[in-house]
C-alpha cells in the first residue's frame, strides 16, 4: 500500500472528536446527545487505528476492538436509560431532569 | 490512494456535521451511517481491514440499528420535530462553537509534526494473535463488560409493572 | 504596733467581702455593725500605730511592710508593699477618722431606706481602696487604689440607680476622671520605661540622679501625673464632674467628694514631690491651675441654689488652694489644709444632710429659711463649719491652714504675689458664699417647716467634727509633715498687713453676705438677690460654661461617630469573612445547574484548559 500520512489521520480524528463534542453540548434531545457521544468514541478509535498503522503493530486495532465493545455496552445502557427517562417524564429533554440543581 | 483518503475525510466530516444538525432523528442517523462508512474506508486505506470490517458490522450495523429501534419505540412525532427546531436556534451555537474551536486548535497544535508514514497492512490474523496473546485479559474483561451491559440494559429498560408504576 | 499596718486597709476590705457575700442574708443591724465596725476597727488600729510611730515619723523614719511579689517579667519585678511615713500616717488618720464618722452618720441617714447592705459594702470598699492608695509604696499599687476609689465613686454616686439623671451623673464622673487616669497611666509607663522601677523611693532616687531639673522626660512624666491629679481632684479643666456628683447620697458626698477621693490628686503630687521638683514648668502650671480653679469655683459657688452644689463648688475651690500650695512647694501647708478641709467640709455636708432629710429631701436654698430655731444642732454644726471654711482667724482650724498657705504662697519666688492675690480674693468670696448659704438657710423668713427628729447617730459625728473644725488648728501638722515632705525656703517676709488682711477679709465677707442676703432680703421680699449683673450670675451658675463647651467639643462628635459607626466598621473584618464565604457559596452554587449539557461543557472546558497548559508550556 502507499505510505499514508499519520498527521492528517490524527487531525481527522481530532476534527471528528470536536464535532461530536459540539453535538453533545448543543443538542437538548437525549438521543442526539448519545449519538454525538458515539461520534466522539468513533473518533477516538480512529486515532488508535492510525497510531497502530504508523507502528505497523496490531495493538491499534486490538484497542479499537475494545473501544468498540465499550461503545456498544454504553449505547445499550444509555438508550435504556433514555427510555426510562421518557416513560417517567414524558419528554426527551435533557434539561428537564435537573434534579441535582443547587 | 491519498486522494481517496482526502475524499473520504471530507465525506466523513460533512456527514458528521449534517448528523449533529438535523431535527429529524432518523435523518441524523442516516447521516451518521454515511460518516461511519467513510471512516471505515479510511481504516482500510491505513492497512487495517479488520478494523474497517468491524466498523461497518458493529458500529454501523448494530449500534446505529439500536438507535433506530429506540427512535421508533419513542415514536416522536411532528411536535417533536418542531420542538427540535425551536431548540436549535443559532444563538445556541456560539458558546459551544467557541469551546470546540479552541479545543480543535489545541489538538492541532499538539498533533502536528512530521514522522514516518504508515506503510504496512496489518492483517486480521496478527490482530487475532495479539488478542489471544498479550491482550487476553483485556478480552475477558470486555466480555464481562458486555455481560454487565446486557443485564443493565435489560433491567433499566424494563417497563414497570402496573402496581409499581408510581415508583 | 506598726506591724499591724496591713490591717488598716485589710479590715474595711474584709467588711466589703463580708457584706458582698452576705448580700440579702444579713439582718439590718448586722449590716450596720459590720459596715461601721470594720472602719471603726481600722481607725483604732491606725490610732495605735500612730501612738507607736508618730515620734519616729516626725523625724523622717519610714516603715516599710512588703506584702508579696505580684509578678516578675524579665528583669522587672513588681512587688506590692506598704510604706508608712509622716504623710501616709496623716492620710490614714484622716481617712479612717472621717470615714468612721461618716459611716456612723449613714446609719441614721439611710434609716428606713433600702439598699443598706450595698451602700456599706461600697463604702467599705472605698475606704479600703483609699487606704491602699495612700499606703502604697509603689506606683502600681497606688494605681490599684486609684482605680478602686474611682470605681466606688461611680457606684456610690449612682447608688439610686433607678433615677436616670443619677446614672448620667455617675457616668459623667467616671468618664471625666478617666480622661485624667489615661494621662496617669501613660505617665506611669513613661516612668517605668525610663527608670525601670515603679517603687516610689527607688524611683525618686533614680530620677534625682539620672535627670536634671527641666529635662524633657521628668517634665513629661510630671505633666502626665498632673493630668491624673487634675481629673481625680476636680481641678481645671476636669472639674465638671464634681457638681453633678452631688446626685449621690449626702454621706457619699461628705466622704468621697469632700474629704478623701478628691484629695487623692493632692496626695499624689505631694508624694511625688521629688519628681515634680525636677519639672519647674509643671510646678508653675500646678500653681496657676490651683489659683485659677479656686477663683472660678468660688464664683460658681456664689451662684448656686442647690445647697449641695454650693458645697461641691466650694470643695473644688478649696482643693484649688491645696494645689496652689503644692505648686509653690508648700507641701506641708497643702496637706495641713487637706486635713482641716476634711473636717469642716465633711461637717458642712453632714449638717446639710440633716437639713435635707428633715425638710423631706429639699435641696434648694430658696425653699429654706429660718431654720435655726427648728434645727439647732444642724445650725451650730453648719455655722462652725462655715466659720472654718471662711477661715476666721485664730478660732478655727481652717483659719490656721489657709493663713499658712497664703503666707507661704506670698513668700514663694516668681509670681508669688499674684497667686497670693488670687488666694486672698478667693478668701473673700469664700466667706461671702458660705455665709450667703448660712443666711439663706438658717435665717430669714420660714418657707418649709421641718418634720421628724434627727437621730443620735447623725448628731454625734457632727459634734466630733465641729470640735475638730475649731481646735484642729492646734495640731502641729505641718511640723509633723516635715518628717517626709520638704519645707519651702523662706522668701518674702509677711508683715503685719497680712495679719490684718487675714483678720479682716472673712469678716468683710460675712458682713457683705449679711447685707445682701439677710437685711435686704427680708426687706425687699426676696426679689433680685444677685450682687452682680444677671448675665454674669448666670454664667457663674453654669460653671463658666465648661459643660456646654465639653458637650460641643467632645460629647457631640463622639455621639455622631457612634451613630455613623452603627454597623461597626471594625467588626467588618470578622463579619466580612462570613459575608465573603456566604457570597462565594452563592456564586459557586450557581454552577450546579443540574443540566447535563452544562456539566459536559464544564468537562470540555477543563480539558481545553489542561491542553492549553500542555500547548503553551
Amino acid at each position: 500500500m502507499t505510505p499514508m500520512p499519520v498527521m492528517e489521520g490524527l487531525l481527522l480524528a481530532a476534527a471528528l472528536f470536536v464535532l461530536g463534542l459540539l453535538g453533545v453540548l448543543v443538542r437538548r434531545n437525549i438521543l442526539f446527545m448519545l449519538m454525538s457521544l458515539e461520534i466522539m468514541l468513533n473518533a477516538a478509535g480512529l486515532a488508535f487505528v492510525v497510531a497502530g498503522a504508523r507502528w505497523g503493530a496490531p495493538d491499534g486495532q486490538a484497542m479499537f476492538l475494545i473501544i468498540l465493545a465499550v461503545a456498544a455496552a454504553e449505547v445499550a445502557v444509555g438508550l435504556a436509560l433514555a427510555l426510562q427517562l421518557f416513560r417517567r417524564t414524558g419528554t426527551v429533554d435533557a434539561d428537564a431532569v435537573a434534579g441535582l440543581k443547587g | 490512494m491519498q486522494v481517496t483518503f482526502y475524499l473520504a475525510s471530507v465525506v466523513a466530516l460533512l456527514a458528521t456535521a449534517m448528523a449533529i444538525t438535523r431535527t429529524d432523528a432518523v435523518h441524523a442517523l442516516l447521516y451518521l451511517i454515511v460518516s461511519l462508512l467513510a471512516v471505515a474506508v479510511v481504516f482500510y486505506l491505513y492497512g487495517a481491514p479488520l478494523a474497517a470490517a468491524l466498523e461497518v458490522i458493529v458500529y454501523a450495523g448494530a449500534i446505529v440499528v439500536l438507535f433506530v429501534f429506540v427512535v421508533v419505540m419513542l415514536n416522536l412525532g411532528r411536535e417533536a420535530a418542531e420542538q427540535e427546531r425551536r431548540w436549535l436556534h443559532p444563538r445556541i451555537w456560539v458558546g459551544p462553537g467557541l469551546l470546540a474551536f479552541v479545543l480543535l486548535v489545541e489538538l492541532g497544535a499538539l498533533l502536528t509534526g512530521d514522522g514516518p508514514a504508515a506503510t504496512e497492512v496489518v492483517a486480521p490474523r496478527e490482530v487475532g494473535i495479539a488478542l489471544f496473546g498479550p491482550y487476553l485479559l483485556a478480552v475477558e474483561l470486555v466480555s464481562l463488560l458486555l455481560l454487565a451491559g446486557i443485564v443493565g440494559a435489560y433491567h433499566l429498560g424494563r417497563r414497570p409493572a402496573p402496581e409499581e408504576a408510581g415508583r | 504596733m506598726r506591724e499591724l499596718l496591713w490591717l488598716v486597709p485589710a479590715l474595711p476590705l474584709t467588711g466589703f467581702l463580708a457584706l458582698a457575700a452576705g448580700a440579702g442574708r444579713l439582718p439590718r443591724p448586722a449590716v450596720g455593725v459590720v459596715g461601721v465596725g470594720s472602719v471603726g476597727l481600722s481607725l483604732l488600729t491606725a490610732l495605735a500605730i500612730a501612738a507607736d510611730f508618730a515620734g519616729p515619723a516626725a523625724e523622717g523614719a519610714v516603715f516599710r511592710q512588703p506584702l508579696w511579689q505580684w509578678l516578675a517579667v524579665g528583669d522587672v519585678a513588681v512587688r506590692f508593699g506598704l510604706a508608712l511615713d509622716a504623710l501616709s500616717l496623716t492620710m490614714i488618720l484622716v481617712v479612717t477618722g472621717v470615714g468612721f464618722l461618716v459611716h456612723l452618720y449613714s446609719l441614721g441617714f439611710l434609716a428606713g431606706q433600702e439598699g443598706l447592705n450595698r451602700f456599706f459594702a461600697y463604702m467599705n470598699l472605698f475606704v479600703a481602696a483609699m487606704l491602699i492608695l495612700v499606703l502604697a509604696d509603689g506606683l502600681l499599687l497606688l494605681y490599684v487604689g486609684w482605680e478602686g476609689v474611682g470605681l466606688c465613686s461611680f457606684l456610690l454616686i449612682g447608688f439610686r440607680y433607678r433615677d436616670p439623671a443619677t446614672v448620667r451623673a455617675a457616668r459623667k464622673a467616671f468618664v471625666v476622671t478617666r480622661v485624667g487616669d489615661a494621662g496617669l497611666v501613660i505617665g506611669l509607663i513613661l516612668l517605668v520605661v525610663s527608670l525601670g522601677t515603679l517603687d516610689i523611693a527607688a524611683l525618686t532616687e533614680a530620677a534625682g540622679t539620672r535627670w536634671a531639673a527641666g529635662d524633657a522626660l521628668p517634665v513629661a512624666a510630671a505633666a502626665l501625673l498632673l493630668a491624673g491629679a487634675v481629673g481625680k481632684s476636680a481641678q481645671l479643666p476636669l472639674q465638671v464632674w464634681l457638681p453633678d456628683a452631688m446626685a449621690g447620697p449626702t454621706p457619699v458626698s461628705a466622704l468621697i467628694h469632700a474629704a478623701t477621693m478628691v484629695t487623692a490628686g493632692v496626695y499624689l503630687i505631694a508624694r511625688m514631690h521629688g519628681l515634680f521638683a525636677l519639672a519647674p514648668p509643671v510646678q508653675t502650671a500646678v500653681a496657676v491651675i490651683g489659683a485659677v480653679t479656686l477663683l472660678l469655683a468660688a464664683t460658681g459657688a456664689l451662684a448656686q441654689t442647690d445647697i449641695k452644689r454650693i458645697l461641691a463648688y466650694s470643695t473644688i475651690s478649696q482643693i484649688g488652694y491645696m494645689v496652689m500650695a503644692l505648686g509653690v512647694g508648700a507641701y506641708g501647708a497643702a496637706i495641713f489644709h487637706l486635713t482641716t478641709h476634711a473636717w469642716f467640709k465633711a461637717l458642712l455636708f453632714l449638717a446639710a444632710g440633716v437639713v435635707i432629710r428633715r425638710l423631706g429631701d429639699e435641696h434648694d436654698v430658696r425653699g429654706m429659711g429660718g431654720l435655726y430655731r427648728h434645727l439647732p444642732g444642724a445650725f451650730v454644726a453648719f455655722l462652725v463649719g462655715a466659720a472654718s471654711l471662711a477661715a476666721l482667724p485664730l478660732i478655727t482650724a481652717g483659719g490656721w491652714s489657709k493663713e499658712l498657705i497664703l503666707t507661704q504662697v506670698w513668700a514663694a519666688g516668681g509670681g508669688g504675689p499674684f497667686l497670693w492675690l488670687a488666694g486672698t480674693l478667693g478668701a473673700f468670696l469664700t466667706a461671702l458664699y458660705i455665709f450667703r448659704a448660712v443666711f439663706l438657710v438658717f435665717f430669714g423668713p420660714e418657707r418649709t417647716v421641718p418634720g421628724g427628729a434627727t437621730p443620735a447617730t447623725m448628731l454625734a459625728p457632727l459634734a466630733v467634727l465641729a470640735v475638730l473644725a475649731v481646735v484642729g488648728g492646734a495640731f502641729p501638722v505641718p511640723a509633723f509633715l516635715a518628717g517626709s515632705l520638704p519645707v519651702p525656703a523662706t522668701g518674702r517676709a509677711a508683715g503685719w498687713l497680712f495679719g490684718a488682711i487675714a483678720f479682716g477679709l472673712p469678716l468683710l465677707g460675712i458682713y457683705v453676705a449679711y447685707e445682701i442676703y439677710l437685711r435686704r432680703r427680708t426687706a425687699a421680699a426676696g426679689r433680685r438677690e444677685a450682687p452682680v449683673p444677671a448675665r454674669l450670675f448666670g454664667l457663674w451658675q453654669r460653671g463658666w460654661g465648661f459643660d456646654a463647651l465639653y458637650t460641643a467639643v467632645a460629647v457631640r462628635p463622639v455621639g455622631w461617630f457612634v451613630r455613623v459607626n452603627r454597623g461597626d466598621a471594625a467588626d467588618a473584618l470578622a463579619t466580612g469573612a462570613t459575608a465573603a464565604g456566604t457570597a462565594g457559596h452563592r456564586w459557586l452554587s450557581r454552577t450546579q445547574t443540574g443540566r447535563l449539557r452544562w456539566y459536559a461543557g464544564a468537562l470540555a472546558g477543563g480539558t481545553a484548559l489542561v491542553l492549553a497548559v500542555a500547548v503553551l508550556a
